[in-house]
């Protein structure tokens, strides 16, 4: 029978299955981080239990560490406690954690890729609902709450069922300055945020092989935010030359065996997909998010929603609370909008491609006198790598800071927030209510947007400043 | 994991769509290493003012919502993060049902593992519910017998199996599947030859 590259994976990892479709899914990769691990380690220990296999996982702290001068420790004690933890955590059930001071720290989401220990074909967890980002792989990757933590920790397996199959298909080239980032949040403005529930998201077409292992990335990356658990892309050339020689990736015989298996992972030409949406590259601009939802997307052209327009009373109201919240006039331009912050940085868009096309936008070029911007890299090897090509000095000369590796202000657990009604460009994934900071108000964009917002002082289009 | 079985309390009606696991607990609260105690800060910024005032207007806080056991919302209830801490806000606030037309997958999941019973109801029938919240009236859910009854009516719902048998039994997962013990050993031994690259590397 035909199957699709989901249904392969799936297959290829059951431990068992019930009568009622239960399955009991093998884990290859486990990541782990201190926000959503210390519960789950606290169960193992009150059950005496172990992690089943250690070295199929791997711990590192993002969420709450300073990206600020790291020498003095962390001065929130709660987050101290908690980085502390999984620290005391990772020694006692030996498991492989990179410290705050180790150059490998960074982004769970992105130090996985970057050490080959996301590969092709396997199943990838952690409490994360970014997890998504791994698919672009080829591995079936997803979030997972505390309790399956603890469950992958003590078993190396999960209890899941089955997902629905649903194909996005995008072919065609993108228009100049257009990026990965605006395609996925066009996806999402069309399937809605919960258009992928039960579902698990295969992206396919030449646009998508036309895209880099980092582009890829950021498309599977928000599948999250269109309601599927995970997202992923057949992989390809372009994927194992990625992986080759990385710390993590198999070696001698094993490379060769794996290339083999790894290169036999699609779908089927004749598989059949419960749900299917073509989309032409062609067609799609730089887009910007108005409101308080992923969904809410219109071009940089556009102008924001009114509310008097909106026949659907539920939708009304949901239009008119996101106004009320984010301070906007109905049918305001979006590039009227004024803005007060800009951050470059998150799982979604803080890796090397990200910072290179921002950069590239700044150079020998200042940014707005009102406004205050940061990069925040996605982790140390990339924060190095950048500051070999001489991008640090290309931002820092246009007025942005240059921080430390972590999460940041994608969700304010560390000291990076918004203030109560400050407005932010920002590159990372949720625009909900109070996400960056209570009260703050995020507008979703690609780096090459925000590094355009940041010049202008409000949402701008990035063909403007295309060199 | 506390049985879930029968439950009778006046519902709390929440007529917001995509409300989101950022809303529900904001993250100053995720830096716990508890799974307790999150109650008093479940949906932090819809129920105090910036200065730390129970906001009146908000539903939770005025009587009897303060005491639901069951909150009415509306669809896509739980998107965004995976997580866990929106499930035992909800659980240590006392509510151990939520009704909605549609949850996010983790949220979903994350609510089995704590006691909590999601519910997938029509939007009509949500409409229908909601008004018991406004009469603030008391409806009862069976798990047993997959109802709820309101009033001289009733409404069926589902769930799956597997689920429900955890919920009724308070059953751990984690003892469950280390049950399969043997099939997990077996299957690690046939990766190994077939895939020797996942241990080894």
């Amino acid at each position: 029978m035909s199957t699709t590259l989901y249904d392969k994976i799936w297959n290829d990892h059951l431990v068992d299955q019930q009568d009622d479709g239960t399955a009991l899914l093998f884990v290859d990769r486990h990541l782990v981080h201190e926000v959503t691990s210390p519960q789950a380690f606290e169960g193992l220990r009150n059950s005496n239990r172990k992690v089943r296999h250690p070295n199929l996982t791997l711990a590192v702290a993002d969420h709450n560490v300073p990206t600020t001068d790291r020498t003095k420790g962390i001065a929130d004690q709660e987050s101290k406690i908690q980085v502390d933890t999984l620290e005391a955590n990772c020694k006692e059930f030996g498991v492989q954690l990179f410290g705050m001071d180790d150059k490998r720290q960074g982004i769970v989401h992105i130090i996985g890729p970057e050490q080959g220990f996301t590969q092709p074909g396997t199943v990838i967890v952690c409490g994360d609902s970014h997890t998504a980002t791994h698919g672009a792989f080829g591995s079936l990757a997803f979030g997972i709450g505390t309790s399956e933590v603890e469950h992958v920790l003590a078993t190396q397996t999960l209890v899941q069922k089955k997902a629905k199959n649903f194909r996005i298909n995008v072919n065609g080239q993108l228009p100049l300055g257009v990026t990965s980032k605006d395609v996925i949040l066009q996806i999402i403005g069309k399937i809605g945020t919960a258009g992928g529930t039960g579902s698990v998201i295969e992206y396919a077409g030449d646009l998508i092989r036309s895209l880099s292992v980092e582009q890829r990335m950021t498309i599977c990356n928000m599948t999250i935010e269109g309601g599927a658990r995970a997202g992923l892309i057949a992989p390809d050339e372009k994927i194992f030359n990625y992986l080759k020689g990385k710390p993590m990736s198999p070696k001698g015989d094993n490379w060769e065996k794996a290339l083999n298996y790894w290169n036999s992972l699609k779908t089927d030409d004749d598989a059949s997909f419960d749900q299917e949406l073509n989309l032409n590259a062609g067609e799609i601009l730089p887009m910007i998010t108005w409101g308080t939802s992923p969904q809410d997307v219109i071009t940089i052209d556009e102008k924001v929603p009114n509310p008097q327009s909106e026949s659907d009373e539920d939708k009304k109201n949901s239009i008119e609370r996101a106004l009320k919240y984010m301070g906007l006039k109905p049918d305001m331009a979006a590039k009227d909008i004024k803005i007060d912050k800009v951050f470059i940085g998150s799982c979604t868009n803080g890796r090397i491609e990200d910072l290179r096309e921002a950069a590239k936008i700044l150079k020998d070029k200042k940014i707005s006198s009102h406004v205050s911007a940061m990069v925040v890299p996605g982790s140390g090897l990339v924060k190095e790598q950048a500051e070999q090509e001489g991008l640090d000095q290309i931002f820092v000369n246009s007025g942005f800071e240059w921080r430390e590796p972590g999460c940041s202000m994608c969700l304010a657990m560390n000291a990076d927030k918004l203030k109560p009604e400050e407005r932010c460009a920002s590159t990372s994934n949720r625009n909900f209510e109070g996400r960056q900071g209570r009260g703050g108000r995020t507008h979703l964009v690609s780096p090459g947007m925000a590094a355009a917002a940041a010049i202008s002082g409000t949402l701008d289009d990035v063909r403007k400043y295309q060199n | 994991m506390q049985k879930f079985n029968k439950l009778n309390s006046v519902p709390a009606y929440l007529p917001i769509v995509n409300i989101d696991t950022d809303m529900i607990i904001p993250k100053q609260f995720l830096k716990t290493i508890k799974r307790t105690g999150l109650g008093k800060n479940l949906f932090f910024e819809m129920r105090y003012d910036e200065q730390g005032k129970e906001v009146n207007d908000f539903t939770l806080n005025q009587s009897p919502f303060n005491n639901s056991k069951i909150l009415i919302a509306g669809k896509n209830f739980g998107c965004g993060s995976s997580r866990e801490h929106a499930p035992w806000a909800l659980l240590d606030f006392g509510i151990t049902c939520v009704i909605s037309s549609s949850y996010a997958d983790i949220f979903y999941s994350n609510c089995f593992k704590n006691g909590i019973l999601p519910i997938i109801l029509e939007e009509e029938k949500i409409k229908e519910l909601s008004e018991y919240a406004n009469r603030k009236e008391e409806i009862s859910v069976d798990l047993e017998e997959e109802k709820i009854i309101y009033g001289n009516n009733e409404i069926t719902f589902q769930v799956d199996p597997f689920k429900k048998k955890c919920l009724l039994e308070g059953l751990d997962d984690i003892a469950l599947s280390l049950k399969k013990t043997d099939k997990i050993e077996n299957f690690e031994k046939d990766l190994i030859n077939k895939k020797p690259w996942i241990f080894n590397d």
